[in-house]
């Protein structure tokens, strides 16, 4: 069985802010050459402002200082990202100050192939902005296999 | 206007995402998406740390293949229209694979004065094999 006394541990708030050229050199490295990521001008025109991209909100590592995510014992030679899922609320535009509060939503186990039993743990990151809106909502899952993550 | 605005009357159940590859990805574009995300994980850029581990280079990032394939959901619903985005992990990729990109629309619905589309999407190296299996959910406007 899976030690479970981590769920429900909850991170300390970690604060973002939503810039600019993050957005940019974030856009650059998955390659999308969509000027509303770009072009200030265009992305006021047309959906408000600049936003960022579906996946941008993982750059939340970049403003926690190592408080943010509760602590759950994983060996980082076995580990694996299994699942991402984002909830989107309300847009989010270049300026906006987002509060991040993460916590242990679920931690699991089940038995897998070649890699034994496999531990998961599923995290659930609240994303709040300055005016107190609920913006989005990631759930993160990371699997612990059973050995080395193997060749495929 | 750079985009076509897509209303919830030009989509039909089964209407494919026009499919696009990023071919040969390299260690620096690993590099790149570390820098940008603040992923520091080992795995994807240290030879060294690999190796001890028994993984025979280093390989993307989950995220970064996601990254990769936000943009077909994002061009075709609306960057502001997406409600939910999810991704599962499958294959990996390693240096030198190429990333294709394809998805069809699933479902249409009505809910809360919302118009609703769902869709299935894939994100496939060049053996075919699925590196992420994905979804989305996506609210457009209605011509009325």
């Amino acid at each position: 069985m899976a030690d479970t006394s981590d769920i429900g541990r909850v991170g300390k708030p970690v604060v973002m802010k939503i810039e600019a050229g993050k957005i940019r050199e974030f856009a650059k490295s998955i390659k999308d050459p969509n000027p509303l990521y770009r072009d200030e001008a265009v992305a006021k025109a047309e959906i408000g402002g600049i936003m960022p991209p579906p996946t941008f909100l993982m750059t939340l590592a970049h403003w926690d200082d190592g408080d943010g995510q509760p602590r759950v014992p994983l060996d980082t030679r076995r580990i694996l990202h299994g699942e991402q899922e984002f909830e989107y609320f309300k847009p989010i535009y270049v300026g906006d100050t987002l509060t991040a509060v993460t916590k242990v939503a679920n931690i699991f186990e089940k038995t897998g192939g070649r890699g034994g039993t496999m531990k998961f743990v599923v995290m659930d990151t609240d994303f709040t902005n300055q005016k107190g809106e609920k913006v989005a909502v990631a759930h993160f899952t990371v699997i612990e296999t059973g050995q080395a993550v193997a060749s495929s | 206007m750079t985009r076509t605005k897509r209303y919830f009357e030009d989509v039909k159940e089964g209407d494919e995402l026009p499919p696009f590859t990023v071919d040969n990805l390299t260690r620096g574009d690993f590099v790149k998406y570390a820098g940008a995300s603040g992923d520091f994980t080992p795995l994807h850029y240290d030879q060294t740390f690999v190796e001890a581990a028994g993984i025979p280079t280093v390989f993307a990032m989950g995220m970064l293949n996601a990254g990769i394939l936000s943009r077909l959901v994002a061009d075709y619903a609306g960057l502001e229209n997406l409600r939910k985005y999810k991704v599962r992990f499958a294959t990996r990729v390693w240096p030198g694979d190429s990333v294709t990109c394809k998805g069809k629309v699933t479902k249409k619905s009505v809910a809360n004065g919302e118009h609703l589309i769902e869709g299935e999407v894939q994100a496939l190296n060049q053996k075919g094999e699925v590196a992420i299996q994905g979804s989305f959910r996506a609210a457009l406007p209605s011509r009325g």
